[in-house]
């Protein structure tokens, strides 16, 4: 048969299929099961709608118990146990967990995703913001929105070979097909130009990244340090976390102003981008960063297009400037589609796996988690600390997705 | 301390003109009120005047300044806005110290000032309240506060109770005219379309009617010299009776046949010349007597309204349409559904002829 003719045989069936369930369904529990008529009229109409609800809730409850709640208790169990030679399994508890944490190759995962979680909600929140507010006035705005909204349709694996091509490198002396290595190519060394691109603008983003960690601490830290008001001892407990972890930032951003300032490059020879560790991260972040601005742009325009005109236009007899006016009186009335965005994006960076898997596969240091589950699972073939490190990913994903969901009722009341 | 001077503004938004000829100027100390019918263009007036909105012709100046192309927040002026537009995410305080901190007053100066606000407005106890904790009235007089710490030359009020409700509107009517009496070196324009708001808070009051200035004047001046029609109907209520007739009689007393075969005296002069010209007597339904001799106007009481101390008489339509009301001291419901005679004094008898009083000319 011809797959078209399969695929639309297939659609019929299945829409088909569905209005054949819910019409006879519901006509079943109407005419057999509590017909309206007789002496028990009023009770069965009662009773046929309380059952109802369920009746239509049914292929839903079924298809998320059968593919989402077994997979996550039968994945708990494996996580506890191993395989044996000859077939079968054994109950082995937290032994996988063990091996797993033994791994470099593990940690290296972890603190990769760690990178992805600060950067990409980030950036991709960041760049959004900006792209709704600069395209909200302008006659092409729509335009440009569409552009930048445009990779959204475009799945994690195409957008990773668009980006192979962009990071691609040929020999020296060949044409450069990657953009990258091109515009790498056209820097020289001790050009006025190399030392703007090269070294102040990386110096000055990564300074500007250190201080907008440290100020965004500062805000969350104050009322704990100045103690004024009820300060709870969570609240402590979480910006003593923050600290720590905002410290260590800056701690790198240090060294990494001291490492731009320091490094000699090697200009003039076309650089393999995916292989550089470390920095590849960014590169392959760059993909999704690049997906998901389009995304923050569209839900982060339409909360702007919400903020009141005249709380703006207070502020402008108030005396407030463009930029006061962005970030003290529209920014904080979207904070909290701000945060649905942010969180929304960082459920999608935790469970990256695409990206990586099409661009480098994990090599050069570039592994993430769920990558790494895809390894242990299906090529090592060990079950146990595969599920281990499923596992791992559900533990991160759930608090945030919690306060997601948490969130986002609480703009849509 | 403000002068405002308007000449020949107008407002055109593309090819269609809201506004136009507006010639107005507001001494300093005046609270000017705007008034006149929805979408006849008040807010828009205002708002060029705090610069939210661009002038497309004409000069605007402040104490002889031109303030055409000066930014809002240089003309020295505080709008309340009739949303309040309080900024929700800021607590009282934050919001009436905003103008302060973005103009860089210290933090001492800056609650001085808001402390100062809080106690004239009686809010507080509500300082450190988000807006949506506060009702209503509070909400208004947080948004007369954030004027009040910018200690501005001009209020500018784009109808500030239209959002509460009547006990409310009344009670916060008064406290904008006793913040008016306590600074007598503001300016203060203030827009409504409610004309008892107009009469009761303004020094002089502007009417606005199809994109111009109908007539400016102190309330009594619009009440009982009344320049034209429209004036004298938006002004009082029920609005003044209008009733067509022919002048038969010229001079210090003119005298006109009406149609509905009444007969009405007033002491605006004619000349000779006006004899048969067609014209409209106007009466307040307060200004109505009834009487037994030459009426303005018999006919049926079809309903009595009992106020207390008014009744209010409305007539069987006549030929034309018109609805007749009369407004009677006391209570008369008896008077329903029988033929009552009215008459007014010839002083509170208005003459219009092509929609102009007769007075001014
Ligand atoms: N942005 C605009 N574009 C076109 N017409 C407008 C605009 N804003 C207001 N208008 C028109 O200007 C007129 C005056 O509006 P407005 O000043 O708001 O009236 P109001 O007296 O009720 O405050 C209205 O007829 C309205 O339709
Ligand atoms: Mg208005």
């Amino acid at each position: 048969m011809h797959p078209a003719l399969q695929g639309l045989i297939t659609i019929v069936v299945g829409v088909g299929g569905c209005i054949a369930y819910y019409y006879f369904s519901n006509l079943f529990l109407d005419k057999v099961l509590f017909p309206a008529k007789g002496a028990m009229a009023g009770r069965n109409i009662n009773r046929a709608n309380m059952v109802r609800p369920w009746l239509f809730l049914m292929p839903a409850l079924v298809a998320l118990g059968l593919y989402l709640a077994y997979p996550v208790f039968a994945t708990i169990h494996l996580s506890l146990t191993q395989r044996v030679a000859g077939g079968g399994f054994e109950f082995v508890g937290f032994e996988n967990y063990v091996k797993m944490s033994g791994e470099p190759k593990f940690w290296e995962a972890l603190t990769n995703n760690l990178f992805w979680l600060i950067v990409v909600p980030a950036a991709s929140t960041a760049f959004g913001l900006l792209a709704a507010q600069l395209s909200d006035r302008i006659k092409w705005g729509n335009v440009a929105k569409s552009l930048i909204f445009m990779p959204m349709a475009i799945s994690f694996v195409g957008a990773a070979v668009i980006w192979k091509l962009v990071y691609d490198t040929r020999p020296a002396g060949q044409e450069q097909i990657g953009v990258m290595n091109a515009v790498w190519l056209s820097f020289d060394e001790g050009s006025i130009w190399s030392f703007l691109f090269l070294k102040l603008v990386p110096i000055l983003l990564v300074a500007g990244f250190a201080v907008a960690i440290a100020l965004m601490t500062w805000a969350l830290a104050k009322p704990v340090v100045q103690r004024n008001g009820p300060v709870s001892g969570w609240r402590t407990a979480a910006a003593v976390l923050v600290g720590a972890g905002a410290v260590w930032l800056i701690y790198k951003s240090i060294f990494g102003i001291l490492g731009i300032a320091t490094a000699s490059l090697p200009y003039g020879e076309p650089q393999t981008w995916l292989t550089m560790p470390f920095w590849n991260n960014f590169f392959l972040m760059a993909v999704l960063v690049w997906i998901q601005t389009g995304f923050a742009m569209v839900i982060l325009s339409a909360a702007l297009r919400g903020v009141p005109e005249d709380t703006i236009e207070a502020a402008i007899v108030d005396g407030a400037n463009p930029f006061q006016i962005f970030f003290q009186i529209k920014v904080p009335q979207i904070m909290g589609t701000i945060v649905v965005v942010w969180t929304t994006i960082t459920i999608v960076v935790l469970k990256v796996f695409d990206i990586v898997y099409a661009m480098t596969n994990g090599q050069w240091e570039t592994q993430v988690l769920a990558n790494y589950m895809y390894d242990k699972l299906f090529r090592a073939n060990d079950w146990g600390v595969g599920s281990a490190a499923a596992m791992v990913i559900m533990l991160l994903v759930t608090p945030i997705l919690v306060w997601n969901v948490y969130n986002a009722r609480k703009e849509m009341r | 301390m403000a002068e405002l001077v308007l000449k020949n503004v107008e407002k055109a938004y593309g090819e269609v003109k809201v506004l136009k000829d507006i010639n107005l100027e507001i001494q300093t100390g005046e609270l000017i009120v705007f008034v006149g019918p929805s979408g006849c263009g008040k807010s828009t007036l205002l708002r060029m005047i705090a610069g939210l909105e661009r002038i497309t012709g004409g000069d605007f100046s402040i104490d002889g300044v031109r303030m055409n192309d000066v930014p809002p927040a240089q003309r020295g002026i505080a709008m309340v806005f009739q949303s309040y537009a309080l900024y929700p995410h800021m607590t009282v305080r934050d919001n009436m110290s905003f103008a302060l901190k973005i103009a860089k007053k210290s933090p001492a100066e800056i609650s001085a000032a808001v402390d100062k606000a809080a106690r004239i407005l009686q809010l507080t106890p509500y300082l450190d309240r988000l807006p949506k904790a506060l009702s209503g009235g509070q909400r208004q007089r947080v948004a007369i506060g954030r004027s009040i710490v910018r200690d501005p030359k001009v209020y500018l009020f784009d109808e500030p109770l239209s959002n509460l409700d009547a006990a409310l509107r009344v009670a916060t009517r008064i406290e904008i005219a006793q913040l008016k009496e306590a600074m007598p070196n503001s300016t203060m324009v203030y827009v409504t379309h409610d004309q008892v708001e107009a009469m009761t808070l303004a020094s002089r009051i502007v009417v606005l009617a199809g994109g111009g200035i109908s007539q400016v004047g102190t309330p009594l001046e619009l009440y009982e010299r009344p320049e034209n029609e429209f004036v004298a109907q938006f002004i009082g209520s029920p609005s003044m009776n209008l009733l067509p007739g022919e002048v038969i009689e010229t001079g210090e007393t003119t005298v006109v046949r009406l149609e509905n075969g009444g007969l009405a005296r007033t002491h605006v002069p004619t000349q000779s010349a006006d004899k048969g010209l067609k014209v409209k007597i106007g009466v307040r339904p307060e200004d109505f007597t009834e009487t037994d001799g030459d009426a303005i106007h018999a006919g049926t009481v079809e309903i009595t309204e009992a106020l207390g101390e008014v009744t209010l008489l409305y007539f069987q339509k006549t030929a034309d349409g018109a609805q007749i009301v009369a407004k009677l001291p006391g209570i008369r419901p008896e008077l329903r559904r029988t033929e009552v005679k009215l008459t007014a004094d010839s002083n509170k008898v208005h003459l219009f002829a092509n929609g102009r009083s007769l007075l001014y000319r």
